[in-house]
């Protein structure tokens, strides 16, 4: 049953990666495509999570953990890129 | 035992999913970008609140218990507030159109006019637009 279970939450959230690639394409300024991007970071740390539980494998934490990190310090940079004009002030 | 917890993994990934898959919706469907933030900020962090306990569930029934997936989890509730913080001062400097029923008509003028001087090229477009009204 779970691997059922596994396979449609696969599903779902490869159709919230669709729908934010459908925001990233005709998102009508800056921010929003950031966002969107910053969403596909942690739909994808959720399909590695669910790619290890499937291979019943730990070792696919260390990856999401650093696909969360790399998400979030870039999205903060790309911010601070356009709120001040420079990333290290 | 082992059928029991196979439901609390499957309850688990299941909600997990439903949030994010309502978040994304949210993300392309909300008609501003002050609403739009609403979907991925809360109902994404949520969403893989629930798959990464439905992890922690999985693997503490298949080995030893292991917790190191609630570091991602933490992870996850202390970044997403502060990027929605700093999305959300990027959207207020690059003064974006809200439709007329996102209230805070207010904040958005006041966050028009901050902003740093120096490299803020919308600047005086904002000066002139509130020394008009």
């Amino acid at each position: 049953m779970l691997e059922q279970v596994i396979f449609l939450v696969f599903g779902m959230i490869s159709l919230a990666l669709l729908l934010n690639l459908w925001r990233l394409l005709i998102g009508p300024s800056l921010p929003d495509r950031i966002l969107a991007l910053d969403t596909m970071f942690i739909n994808s740390i959720a399909l590695i999570i669910l790619y290890g539980l499937l291979m019943g494998s730990p070792l696919y934490f260390e990856a999401a953990l650093l696909i969360a990190m790399l998400g979030f310090v870039s999205t903060v940079a790309v911010c601070k890129f356009l709120l001040r004009g420079d990333i290290i002030e | 035992m082992q059928n029991w917890m196979e439901w609390a993994v499957a309850f688990f990934l299941l909600l997990g999913g439903s949030f994010v898959l309502i978040g994304s919706i949210g993300l392309s469907r909300m008609p501003d970008f002050f609403m739009r933030l609403h979907g991925p900020t809360k109902a994404t962090t949520l969403g893989m609140g629930g798959i990464l306990l439905g992890s922690i569930f999985y693997f503490s029934l298949q080995q030893n218990v292991s917790v190191h997936e609630l570091l991602i989890t933490i992870f996850l509730l202390i970044t997403a507030p502060i990027s929605a913080h700093m999305l959300i001062k990027t959207a207020l400097h690059h003064q974006l159109k809200a439709i007329e029923r996102t209230r805070g008509e207010r904040e958005l003028q006041q966050g028009q006019q901050e902003g740093s001087p120096d490299t803020n090229k919308a600047m005086p477009e904002a000066n002139k637009k509130s020394g008009e009204s």
